[in-house]
């Protein structure tokens, strides 16, 4: 009595994994649909302005805009050119051109090999040929319309001085923060990292006023200086990987005769090297596209930076979409090229600052 | 003199040990204390001082008393733009949180080349500014943008004039905003990647399903990481420029159309480098400050009953 019983048992139990397998197979394959499906919504609008920087202004002006850059390909007949269809005469596919539009619709299609065989079809029913026509000279165009390569060294000038600013104190700040007993550093920390949530409009008036007085205002310096004071994100996130790297190696250091600078120069900053380079490519990626602070402190054009240079041009040559895409194509390439070089230091890093804050 | 100097009582160094520690603690953390007097306290109360005065940057600023303040709120664009400012949050914000949470779901899944599409999803929050909101404005533009033309062809739709029309701008930014959604949907995941999947096979074993799973252990697990995203998000949204400026210059009409997407930082920014009026724009600043605060506060005050902290004692006092 008891066997069949039992054998019962285990063919359901063996069908409830299956099922549950057959269920993860689903999910999975939803799941990557859904992920395909807003992947491409992600891209479209990347890849339509990558294509409007291929475009001349004929291909601009043509509306539904082709998401890749076609042209209608045009043929000579008779010393015009013509706009050549794919038609379909007595079940024959040929390709002919479009010589003259007749009322109704229709229009007279030639052959362009025998010029006096002409044939009266419904515009409508026939498919206009098109090819991909990519004009590459939009890319020197648009770079050389506007001197783009001054605002480069402008932005490379703040980038790289900034950076280097930015590392020195964070790296510093973060050290003292973390290695240290003193008395009113827990209460400073707090203070710092309240600093993360304070609108940058409370300050950026009078610092405007402060370096109008120096005399930095229309110079790099006002979005430069500041980053050798330290900066509280870049801080925090130093300060977590710090925490992380063992006590027992400082004290070796320490036993081996090393000051706290030596210890900070040869144990902290090349055990924190990743957090470091992760701060680095961040402040990259940010100095880059900002965009607020070198508007309201740069005024004259050899100044700007290319983000307000990018600005201006198109507000200047909003007639010409093409080669504001391009600029706009050039613009974005290196953020993505840093990015997908090191995208999982950008994954890693927001991971250690977003969650534990 | 020998003995005198055998009796003179020990007397402690000044350069104590934990004295010369806090002494270097100084140094290294010296260049934020200057950077904070010098750039953020300093200036804190100077722009406190000036959104008391009347103050063009040429001429020493004179006292007024409440007359900015008092002003600020009797002015229509004032309100208006903090009007804007809390229609974009209440949209942009809720959708942010649901598409990045959703998505963080989707990419926390097993799934092949999971790492391709998280980094795919990403991309666009990396490449934010100037840039797109030109690529933007090309595709929601009317005439020769891809977005209507598609609305047509797929679903019939005749599509708004977009960010032309004074109804349709918004949403138009809230799509802009949710392209970028990447930003907080890699911090959900990294939310959702630190629950303990223990927790998950304990549910099982209870016969939770999927619902109950996500209900009652996904959700309180990532709860902070919600509070923190939108914390960050409410303070985002009232720092929102570029966008908005990019796109109201090329069309010749900053905060426009019809002053649709005035944002705050918008008209501040106006105020302060359009007209000079940096007394007028500081007390903007600080009626910043009070709103930023006050809603950070509300959102952790409330938090108490919807942020499940692990390790927090809860009921036993």
């Amino acid at each position: 009595m008891t066997t069949p019983v039992r054998k019962n048992e285990v063919r359901t139990r063996r069908s409830f994994f299956i099922g549950i397998k057959a269920q993860d197979l689903l999910g999975k394959i939803i799941t990557t649909l859904i992920l395909a499906a807003g992947a491409v919504v992600v891209f479209i609008p990347l890849l339509f302005m990558f294509s409007t920087s291929l475009k001349d202004r004929n291909q601009l002006r043509r509306s539904p805009p082709p998401l890749i850059p076609l042209e209608y390909t045009m043929v000579e007949v008779d010393g015009k050119e013509e706009p050549l269809y794919a038609v379909t005469v007595d079940g024959e596919a040929r390709q002919m051109a479009l010589t003259k539009n007749l009322p109704e619709g229709k229009g007279v299609f030639v052959d362009p090999a025998n010029p006096d065989e002409t044939f009266e079809l419904v515009i409508a029913e026939q498919e206009q040929i098109q090819h991909l026509e990519m004009h590459w000279e939009n890319y020197p165009e648009a770079l050389t319309s506007v001197p783009f390569d001054k605002y480069l060294v402008n932005t490379l000038i703040v980038i790289t001085l900034g950076m280097a600013g930015m590392l020195i104190s964070s790296t510093m700040v973060a050290y003292g923060f973390s290695r240290f007993r003193a008395p009113y550093l827990n209460v400073l920390f707090v203070v710092l990292l309240s600093t993360i949530m304070l609108p940058s409009q409370v300050r950026l008036i009078p610092m405007y006023v402060f370096f109008n007085k120096l005399g930095w205002v229309d110079t790099l310096l006002p979005l430069i200086v500041p980053q050798f004071f330290a900066n509280a994100y870049d801080v925090f996130f130093l300060r977590q990987f710090i925490m992380t790297i063992p006590l027992e190696m400082d004290d070796a250091a320490r036993i081996d005769g090393a000051s706290q600078l030596q210890t900070f120069w040869h144990v902290i900053l090349p055990q924190a090297r990743p957090a470091i380079v992760a701060v680095g490519i961040l402040h990259f990626i940010w100095a880059w596209n900002d965009f607020y602070e070198p508007l309201i402190y740069l005024h004259s054009r050899e100044n700007w930076t290319l983000a307000v240079g990018l600005q201006t041009f198109n507000a200047l040559y909003s007639v010409n979409t093409h080669l504001i895409a391009a600029a706009s194509v050039v613009m974005v390439i290196p953020c993505m090229v840093i990015f997908f070089f090191s995208q999982h230091i950008f994954t890693q890093g927001i991971v250690m600052t977003g969650v534990k804050g | 003199m020998e003995t005198k100097s055998e009796v003179r009582p020990y007397r402690r160094p000044f350069w104590t040990m934990s004295r010369r520690e806090a002494a270097w603690a100084y140094f290294f953390i010296g260049p934020w204390i200057i950077g904070f007097i010098v750039l953020t306290a300093g200036p804190m109360l100077s722009s406190l001082y000036f959104s008391f005065s009347k103050y063009n940057i040429l001429d020493a600023p004179q006292w007024l008393g409440l007359a900015n303040y008092h002003n600020l709120f009797k002015d229509p664009l004032f309100w208006t733009s903090l009007k804007v400012t809390v229609y974009f949050a209440s949209l942009a914000l809720p959708l942010g949180l649901i598409v990045g949470f959703f998505l963080a779901i989707l990419l926390n899944q097993k799934v092949p080349g999971v790492n391709l599409w998280r980094t795919l999803y990403y991309l666009p929050s990396v490449i934010a500014g100037v840039a797109v909101a030109l690529m933007w404005m090309r595709v929601f533009n009317p005439r020769v943008g891809f977005l209507n033309p598609m609305l047509e062809k797929l679903f019939g739709i005749k599509g708004p004039g977009w960010l032309q029309d004074p109804d349709w701008a918004m949403p138009a930014l809230v799509i802009m905003s949710l392209w970028g959604v990447g930003g907080s949907m890699i911090i959900y995941l990294a939310g959702l990647q630190g629950v303990p999947t223990a927790l998950y096979d304990a549910s099982r074993v209870d016969g939770a399903n999927l619902w109950q799973r996500f209900r009652h252990v996904t959700l309180p697990m990532v709860t902070p990481v919600i509070l923190y995203n939108l914390v960050m998000g409410l303070i985002g949204t009232f720092q929102y420029f570029t966008e908005v400026y990019v796109i109201g210059n090329a069309a010749g009409n900053v905060g426009g159309p019809a002053r649709a997407t005035l944002f705050y930082n918008l008209y501040l920014y106006q105020n302060a480098f359009r007209y000079f009026d940096m007394g007028y724009a500081s007390a903007m600043a600080w009626v910043l400050l009070v709103i930023v605060l006050v809603l950070t506060m509300l959102v952790f005050r409330s938090s108490v009953v919807w942020v499940y902290y692990e390790g927090e004692l809860r009921g036993r006092n």
